[in-house]
């Protein structure tokens, strides 16, 4: 066949894949029609159909960022106890089905013995939702991957129990863009000093109206250093967000030791009794100490014996924080308030207290 | 040499404790002998070890992509690629999975073939955004990895200034709480934005994502620019008999306190004979009190959807959530279906034409007021989309009159249907 004759191919753009063929045979034929369900034990959910046929999931723990001998891993387990079929998770946690009780434990015993914690229903901590860090983001001031397995290590207990008041869902994010969005707990990293600039690269790399767009505190100008087109910025109006550096890599935002981490508590997504809530600053200045990061994990571990000791069944975060009030946190979790903690971006008035309400 | 496996002191320490290590995988792919992505991961150790060493990152983008489609490829060159040779190209494919993350076995293992063969053996199942993503290639092999992935029937996400990878939570297929077919939904929505997925040419991304219930469990209040939230327009179904057995299991206290108290507009009361009185007039569905008696109460049969929109993360003006803009419509037919996809293309359209470059749509709507919003995609205003009404008077309103007609000419019409 000549060149010519080989038509390059083209891409059939199929979209979203139908779940049917992939799904658990016994949830396509209960697809729409099941009645309720129930948690016999961590880690196992029991779901009954309108016609009387039953489901047992059981949800395990995984690294997310998985190796291909990891995935054989768990299909192997799949093909052996559970049918052939998984399940995945918004928060990386794999899911096994099977149809009677019999087969339930003989599963958590084998993901138990490969390594993967049974665990993660109800009011669990569960896994940490998980952005891509050093591994492979082009902007990151840390490594999700490490800071998530690190704080998983200290959380394994809580993983595989159900023993928090409410379901407890911790995010992480590798700049303050938060990819990791809304969390009970998020840690962020906070750069704390302008970007460094080289002045060199700016105008080749950089789409500079653009760049200037971009900042949201409009601190980002044109200049000319040494005679080249470049952008400076106003140091006093600058808040060290790092909007900049994604659109402009000459203006380098990431410092091994001034970018910090900050701990953000009370995020909630769900309309679940009270409406959504944006996750609150309560730490920073905490270093970006890898590969362990020892000081972040010793903070969020006292904000959650604190929220295990005092919140009431069914609270999550912020509606136990909503009712303890901002005070008692910062009392029961031995964390100092600072002027940094008072909200000053646009609708900033809006946090503040305008009532006679005081917790003493 | 990259070839020679690095020491990696640091990343060796997460190799300890009881989680699953990313590390202990990384290796054991580095340690692969004869296979085409070992000196791959080499290499990747290496640079990644770099990175736990001076604290950054070493990643910068460009462009690389697949016959046909603009988006869909994140690029990721190194810029040490002098010194970790094997990665100087890393990049990502992300592909959409099955709406709901549903697998047989058999699809994951050709996942992994394809990606032992062409890639660095390494997979994250998944990415924020819901992609499979297959994550270390090297340009030149691209695009014959996408064609075997799309021959098996899966297709590239999305990326950039384009419609983004959506998600839908489980959903019908294992959740007596699902108020309406996710997968359905969110594959009619998707698959109709297809080419401002793959040919992007939108001011910034768009997100839509599908849970159930207000439980939310695919987070999309927050997260999506259009986020579909199931729900209901008549009463919650509850079994009497059932809500005693719960209120012998939790005593009087532990069910009014767990349950009674914690409605959020006190629409629940326990009567004497510890039956459940329910004022569902003034019920939000917010799921509380069914989350905690799961055989006693249940949804309603007159089902549909919640519309909110805007939510996105801090880029620019800091994070918003979605706000309400449809309130409910029923999800019964095909012709529900279709006019959730008309909804979808009528905000597309209107993001496209009026936000300004690299705006979301809640940054869009906070700049021109929902109002101006709601009048370009024409849908009416409603009290369910106000934490409460206008606290300032400064507003020009000689138009009342007229706004007031329209409000008795939609009761009117409401009224005789």
């Amino acid at each position: 066949m000549s060149e010519a004759q080989e038509a390059p191919r083209m891409p059939d753009e199929c979209g979203v894949p139908d779940p049917m063929p992939y799904m658990h045979p016994a949830l396509k034929k209960n697809y729409g029609n099941w009645d309720y369900h129930d948690r016999p034990q961590p880690g196992v959910l029991r779901h009954v159909a309108k016609d009387g046929s039953v489901v047992w999931t059981i949800k395990a723990g995984t690294q997310r960022q998985m190796d291909v001998y990891t995935i054989r891993k768990l299909c192997d387990i799949a093909d052996e106890m559970a049918g052939g079929h998984v399940r995945f998770t918004t928060r990386s946690n794999i899911e096994y089905m099977v149809e009677s009780e019999a087969e339930v434990q003989p599963l958590i015993d084998r993901l138990e013995s490969e390594g993967f914690p049974v665990g993660g229903t109800g009011n669990s901590i569960s896994m940490i939702s998980h952005t891509q860090g050093w591994l492979h983001c082009d902007i990151p001031g840390t490594d999700a991957s490490g800071v998530v397995k690190s704080l998983m290590d200290e959380l394994y207990k809580e993983f595989k129990q159900e023993e928090m008041p409410n379901r407890v869902k911790i995010t992480t994010s590798c700049c303050q863009i938060n990819c990791g969005g809304q969390g009970d707990i998020a840690l962020n990293i906070q750069h704390t000093k302008p970007p460094v600039i080289n002045h060199d690269l700016v105008s080749n790399m950089c789409e500079r109206p653009a760049v200037v767009a971009r900042c949201p505190v409009a601190a980002i100008r044109p200049a000319l250093v040494n005679g080249k087109a470049t952008l400076e910025v106003d140091e006093k109006k600058c808040v060290c967000c790092g909007a900049c550096f994604p659109p402009c890599p000459p203006m380098q935002i990431n410092d091994p030791e001034h970018s910090k981490i900050a701990i953000w508590v009370g995020g909630k997504h769900s309309s679940t009794r009270s409406k959504p809530s944006f996750h609150k600053l309560v730490a920073a200045g905490i270093p970006n100490n890898a590969p362990r990061w020892p000081e972040a994990t010793e903070i969020v571990l006292k904000i959650l014996a604190a929220y295990k000791e005092g919140g009431k069944p069914w609270e999550r975060m912020n509606e136990w924080i909503d009712r303890i009030g901002w005070p008692k946190f910062f009392e029961v979790t031995g964390l100092p308030f600072t002027k940094f903690h008072i909200e000053d971006w646009r609708g900033g008035r809006n946090a503040l207290n305008a009532s006679s309400h005081v917790h003493l | 040499m990259a070839t020679n496996k690095p020491d990696t002191p640091l990343l060796d320490q997460l190799e300890d404790g009881p989680w699953p290590s990313f590390v202990t995988g990384l290796k054991r792919l580095a340690d692969d002998e004869g296979k085409a992505y070992a000196p791959i991961m080499k290499s990747l150790l290496g640079q990644l070890e770099h990175s736990y060493e001076t604290r950054k990152g070493y990643w910068k983008g460009g462009t690389v992509g697949v016959r046909g489609y603009g988006a869909g490829v994140i690029p990721r060159f190194s810029e040490v690629a002098d010194k970790y040779s094997e990665s100087a190209e890393f990049h990502t494919l992300r592909i959409m999975p099955p709406a709901g993350m549903h697998y047989d076995t058999g699809t994951l293992r050709k996942f992994c073939d394809i990606w032992e063969k062409y890639g660095s053996g390494l997979i994250a199942l998944h990415g924020q955004s819901g992609d499979v993503m297959m994550q270390g290639i090297s340009s030149d092999n691209v695009q014959p990895a996408f064609d075997e992935l799309n021959e098996m029937g899966f297709d590239l996400g999305g990326a950039g200034a384009g419609v983004r990878t959506s998600m839908s939570c489980v959903g019908a297929s294992r959740c007596e709480q699902s108020c309406y077919d996710e997968a359905k939904a969110m594959r009619m929505v998707i698959n109709n934005m297809l080419d401002d997925m793959h040919r992007p040419s939108l001011p910034y991304k768009f997100k839509a994502k599908f849970s159930g219930c207000a439980n939310d469990c695919v987070n999309a209040s927050h997260r999506s620019d259009f986020a579909v939230l199931g729900t209901w327009a008549d009463d919650i179904k509850v079994k009497q008999d059932e809500i005693k057995n719960k209120v012998a299991e939790l005593g009087r206290k532990g069910f009014n306190d767990q349950v009674v108290n914690m409605c959020p507009t006190r629409a629940l009361s326990l009567n004497d004979d510890d039956t459940l009185e329910i004022d569902n007039e003034s019920c939000v569905k917010c799921m509380h009190c069914i989350n905690v008696c799961t055989k006693a109460l249940s949804v309603g049969d007159e089902k549909g959807v919640t519309v909110l929109i805007g939510g996105k993360r801090t880029l620019k003006i800091g994070d918003l959530m979605g706000t309400v803009v449809v309130p409910f419509h029923k999800m019964d037919d095909e012709d529900d279906y279709e006019w959730l996809v008309e909804l979808s293309e009528n905000v597309l359209d209107f993001f496209a034409e009026n936000a300004l470059e690299h705006e979301r749509t809640g940054e869009m709507i906070e700049r021109i007021g929902l109002v101006n919003f709601l009048e370009g995609v024409g849908v009416d205003v409603d009290p369910n989309m106000v934490n409460h009404p206008r606290t300032s008077s400064y507003v020009r309103m000689d138009g009342w009159d007229e706004e007031v007609e329209k409000w008795n000419s939609r009761k009117g019409a409401a009224a005789a249907e």
